[in-house]
């Protein structure tokens, strides 16, 4: 499956602090995270509390009145755990910028249209192979503060939950061959090349639907019950 | 054998500054507890502080904890311009794993600056079994009290804690 990793655990993951990444100056612990483990941890009791997923949820088009404009896109993919085994009716949660590059949210100021038929927040649940679907539009770049001309990459937010709270992820998928990624922060704080490739969706012709949406696949492995903490991935 | 897994976890990114949109628009998530749920209905005012004493308004905070029952229970909110939200739900039973546990709430903490999310706990002031509790057991003696929410004495239900993600009482958290 396109998932399947190469690379190495170290890198994996982002460390908590990344300098380049102003943000997290003043909202980094500076103290080490405390290990624990798991035999008195109930982190690893299932989650999932939600109200009930509506039909056109996971159609980020049709949330409105009229369409939305942009490029359509279907992004489609796996979350399994690190055993490859998929995650079974969980919670995908999916949110981004409209094709212009704005969100629909009252401190974005970024001087691009908003678009009164887009919201741009889905969610939907995975099925008993652990795929999911969404259709969307592709969302733009745009320019945030972080150092000079910056830019933020065309992305979309996910959040998953898995089988319990060691699983919980909230991660970012980019599109391929955007000449962004190589400047951005938020990417880039992923050391591990290998890592980094898997943040990033693959082009894929045949869930492309003809005379109406590109394909985008974007496969995501949750952590697994047995799996090496955050802090020894860095 | 190096133990490591046959796949590598997805990478982790920032939630960002404009989920609210996408994450945190339900208000019904505030009220983790059902209304007809057994035990004493109580409030958690949560407050994020960040290195410079400012309060975080942009921070997505996930709480579950154990009922008697033995149910998880789940809530997710959004804080507001003061770095505060506050749940409503009922007093948690010990951990169902290990029942040397004390009462606690788990938190899962996101926002706009950690590329990762923190966990960390929270416990009861006044609750005998905190002295024997595992995890505040691998907790420093000295930091252990950030753990710890307090009684709001204006209201004898509702329970304050502060998160501080630096400085002199940063609260503890756990890599898991």
């Amino acid at each position: 499956m396109a998932a399947s990793s190469t690379g190495t655990l170290r890198g994996s993951q982002p460390p908590l602090l990344y300098p380049p990444y102003k943000s997290g100056a003043l909202r980094t612990p500076g103290q080490p995270l405390i290990r624990l483990t798991r035999d008195f941890s109930d982190f690893t009791a299932p989650v999932y509390g939600y109200r009930e997923i509506g039909a056109v949820d996971a159609d980020l088009t049709r949330h409105h009145a009229g369409e939305p404009l942009g490029e359509r896109i279907i992004v489609s993919g796996r979350v399994v755990d690190e055993d490859g085994r998929p995650m079974r009716q969980t919670l995908v949660e999916l949110w981004q910028a409209n094709a212009a590059g704005r969100y629909a949210h009252v401190v974005d100021n970024h001087p691009a249209p908003l678009d009164p038929n887009f919201t741009g927040a889905g969610r939907t649940i995975t099925d008993d192979e652990g795929r999911y679907r969404f259709v969307t539009i592709k969302p733009g770049a745009y320019p945030w503060r972080n150092h000079a001309n910056a830019w933020r990459p065309a992305h979309l937010h996910f959040s998953l939950f898995g089988e319990s709270f060691l699983s919980r992820l909230v991660t970012q998928m980019y599109f391929p061959g955007d000449p962004l990624c190589a400047f951005d922060p938020m990417f880039q704080s992923v050391s591990d090349p290998a890592a980094q490739q898997r943040l990033v969706s693959r082009f894929d012709l045949e869930l492309t639907e003809p005379e109406w949406a590109l394909g985008y696949r974007f496969d995501i492995v949750l952590r697994g019950r047995n799996s090496t903490p955050f802090e020894a991935r860095t | 054998m190096s133990g490591e897994p046959r796949l590598i976890a997805t990478a982790s990114q920032t939630v960002g500054p404009f989920f609210s949109f996408g994450l945190t628009t339900n208000l019904a998530l505030g009220i983790v507890a059902p209304p007809e749920a057994a035990g004493e209905r109580i409030h958690l005012r949560i407050r994020l502080v960040d290195g410079a004493g400012s309060p975080v308004p942009d921070a997505v905070i996930e709480i579950w904890h154990a009922v008697e029952s033995g149910e998880c229970l789940f809530g997710r909110l959004g804080t507001d311009a003061d770095g505060v939200c506050t749940f409503e739900t009922v007093y948690p039973a010990a951990g169902p794993v290990n029942t040397r546990e004390a009462a606690h709430v788990n938190l899962c903490v996101f926002m706009r600056g950690l590329l990762r999310h923190l966990y960390t706990r929270l416990y009861f002031e006044g609750d005998a079994a905190i002295e024997t509790d595992p995890v505040l057991e691998a907790v420093p003696p000295a930091r252990r009290g950030t753990l710890i929410a307090r009684r709001d004495a204006k209201g004898a239900s509702t329970w304050t804690f502060d998160l501080h993600l630096q400085g002199d009482r940063e609260t503890v958290y756990f890599d898991l």
